[in-house]
């Protein structure tokens, strides 16, 4: 049987990698996040015994309503917005792949492998070579010259204009209302299953939030003294695609994967009560689907949180129309030597992506160990 | 499910419609799968013909005309600026690939086969550290390599990519090691076979396919990652990604050399996905958690 010993021997084995990820992921972020809540930066912060001082959440207090880091919020606005277009135009594109490469086909293998393909690239190979393609008077903008049309004038990564604009200053409202709003609904629901308990938990405090921003004045609570137009950098979009080329083959994969794993008889049936092949598609195929949408949420979601290198190899690091927080941590930190600052901007990141991964690590994990 | 379905009477009357409008169905679909490839296969199209131009011959407004005549200039450049920076992906891409599934190897086997206290709590707080922006531990990873004088140079980015690395390769075998029925190791036990015993004999020959994903998916990640390659390496040891990133990063550059020196970057990668595409996916799919 297994003795004691062995499982000692196990334990030892285990210990290493333990200790390495404890040091290097929990210990560093820790250690960010200390930083993070000092002055450490310029000057001499490249000697080996720095003199630093604890200033507390005076690097944030800044990022988020400092005159001098109207770039930060002008990045977390551009990496929202890549997000959402990004994650949705992968959903979309990958569940359009997927469906028309799920029915019987010559050359599916052939198909699938052009789509998938980009995914086994380095996000620099594909900077590089899109980069080329929307150079602002070649690539992509001569291609309708080749049919008799006129070029297009579009400037992909450098165009300065800017849609859906907002002031800045109405972002800490308009965020507590969505979550009171939000709150206030999940309540409603809640009441309507006859789960009272939980409706009044839900419901007055939603009510509450939502009462204060609209009777309050949350236009003062940004902490900026003037109105700080803020929107979505058209120059993003050579970036987005870019992006969903390299990425859209995942969600492919996924959705394939997702819809072969439906029985045939459940097909079959529909057909028998005399389904159309787009109503078995509506009804039956796509709402077994919507497990694998969330997991591509996350996943496509943190990637794009994330991103830094497609950035970095399509406009360079300096490009500030097509920049995000992770680029300009890098700057903050690497080339300014501010690192108190980049510490906090990390900082951020990793609370936002950890707002995205750990319920879904959690649930992931859990219904694992039910099955 | 029969909502709005009018009934199908007439069935045979139909049978020839219903023929025509399926054959006109496939051409479409055919017809809107060819596009969709063209599309994705543009920016390759495009690579391999400016690659393949003569420095003075490319011009935006022909972009998308074949190179004539042929030249191999843009290859004999890239070749010869980025054979070291090759030669340095290379040996860091297998290193920390082999490390980094021999440990993940182990962890996966102490995890599926063994029980610890606190497992529990182990695995997701391992598997947490393959999310992270790695932003996030990179000012004290900095400060660290300096410490112990790794800093610049391969073996750092070693140790980077093996520390880093050890989540995912867990995660996969830890998944792959828990569909071995624990009856097997039971009675190797009662054989008298203990920790490495049934390792050697039970779960290493039974791991080749674990360990093609693993290691495809590993050499693709650490041969493409750019974040630390370019905050942690100095030049002398700078990785491809970071070559090439900087030769676009300047402007007046001639284009066959990215695109030629894109396509040298893209080369092992991609070679790997065409000929083994099945365990690529594989290690892809687990990367979501759902092995």
């Amino acid at each position: 049987m297994r003795t004691g010993k062995d499982r000692l021997l196990a334990g030892l084995m285990l210990a290493p990698s333990l200790i390495l990820l404890a040091i290097f992921v929990y210990g560093f972020i820790g250690q960010t996040i200390s930083v993070s809540l000092t002055d450490w930066g310029q000057g001499a912060s490249l000697a080996v015994r720095p003199e630093v001082h604890f200033v507390g959440l005076e690097n944030y207090r800044q990022l988020f309503t400092g005159i001098l880091d109207i770039r930060f919020r002008q990045d977390l606005v551009n990496m929202v917005f890549f997000t959402l277009f990004f994650v949705v135009l992968c959903l979309g594109v990958g569940l359009l792949l997927a469906s028309l490469l799920d029915r019987p086909l010559k050359g599916e293998g052939f198909f699938r492998t052009v789509f998938l393909f980009p995914m086994a690239l380095s996000f620099v190979v594909t900077g590089t070579i899109w980069r080329w393609m929307l150079q602002p008077r070649g690539g992509v903008n001569v291609l309708p010259t080749l049919v008799g049309l006129p070029r297009l004038e579009f400037l992909w990564t450098t165009s300065r204009d800017q849609v859906l604009q907002f002031n800045w200053q109405w972002v800490p409202g308009a965020l507590l209302l969505t979550a009171g709003l939000v709150l206030f609904l999940l309540g409603i629901r809640a009441w309507r299953r006859g789960e009272r308990r939980r409706a009044g938990l839900l419901a007055f405090p939603g009510a509450v939030v939502s009462l204060i921003v609209v009777l309050g004045n949350p236009g003062g609570w940004s902490g900026l003294p003037f109105a700080e137009p803020h929107g979505f950098n058209l120059a993003m979009i050579g970036i987005v695609l870019a992006a969903a080329w390299q990425m859209s083959g995942y969600t492919m994969a996924l959705y394939l994967a997702g819809l072969r794993a439906i029985p045939g008889e459940l097909k079959e049936a529909a057909e028998v009560d005399g389904a159309t092949p787009l109503q078995v598609y509506r009804y039956v195929q796509l709402p077994l689907l919507k497990p694998i949408t969330l997991s591509a949420v996350v996943i496509l979601g943190h990637i794009a949180l994330k991103i830094f290198d497609l950035i970095f190899a399509m406009t360079g690091p300096d490009n500030a129309v097509t920049s995000v927080p992770a680029i300009l941590m890098y700057l903050t930190t690497f080339r300014g030597n501010q690192f108190a600052k980049g510490a906090s901007i990390a900082t951020l990141l990793l609370l936002l992506v950890s707002g995205l991964i750990i319920p879904y690590i959690v649930s992931s994990l859990r219904k694992g160990e039910e099955d | 499910m029969s909502r709005g379905v009018p009934p199908s009477t007439n069935l045979a009357a139909n049978l020839g419609e219903a023929r025509r409008v399926r054959r006109a169905g496939r051409v479409a679909l055919y017809g809107v799968l060819v596009l969709l490839a063209i599309i994705y296969l543009m920016p390759v199209y495009m690579a391999i013909i400016t690659s393949l131009k003569d420095p003075a011959a490319i011009r935006l407004s022909t972009a998308w005309e074949l190179p004539d005549p042929v030249s191999w200039e843009g290859y004999r450049t890239a070749l010869r600026e980025f054979a070291p920076k090759l030669r340095n992906s290379f040996v860091l891409a297998v290193s920390a690939t082999l490390l980094s599934a021999l440990l993940g190897s182990m962890n996966g086997y102490v995890l599926s086969k063994w029980r610890l206290p606190g497992e529990r709590y182990i695995f997701p707080l391992i598997v947490f550290g393959m999310f992270i922006p790695y932003q996030s531990i990179l000012i004290p990873l900095f400060q660290f390599l300096r410490s112990i004088n790794l800093y610049g140079g391969i073996p750092g980015l070693v140790l980077v990519h093996v520390v880093y690395g050890l989540p995912i390769t867990t995660l996969l075998f830890r998944n792959f090691y828990a569909e071995i029925p624990d009856e097997m190791i039971q009675a190797s036990s009662i054989d008298g076979a203990g920790f490495f015993g049934i390792y050697r004999w039970i779960i290493l020959p039974l791991s080749v396919p674990a360990f093609v994903v693993v290691i495809i998916w590993q050499f693709t990640q650490i041969w493409n990652e750019f974040l630390f390659a370019v905050t942690l390496a100095q030049p002398g040891s700078q990785p491809i990604t970071v070559a090439l990133a900087n030769l676009a990063g300047g402007n007046a550059v001639q284009w066959n050399m990215p695109m030629a020196g894109s396509i040298l970057a893209a080369l092992p990668t991609v070679l790997i996905y065409i000929f083994l595409g099945r365990y690529f996916i594989r290690g892809m799919l687990a990367g979501s958690l759902k092995g």
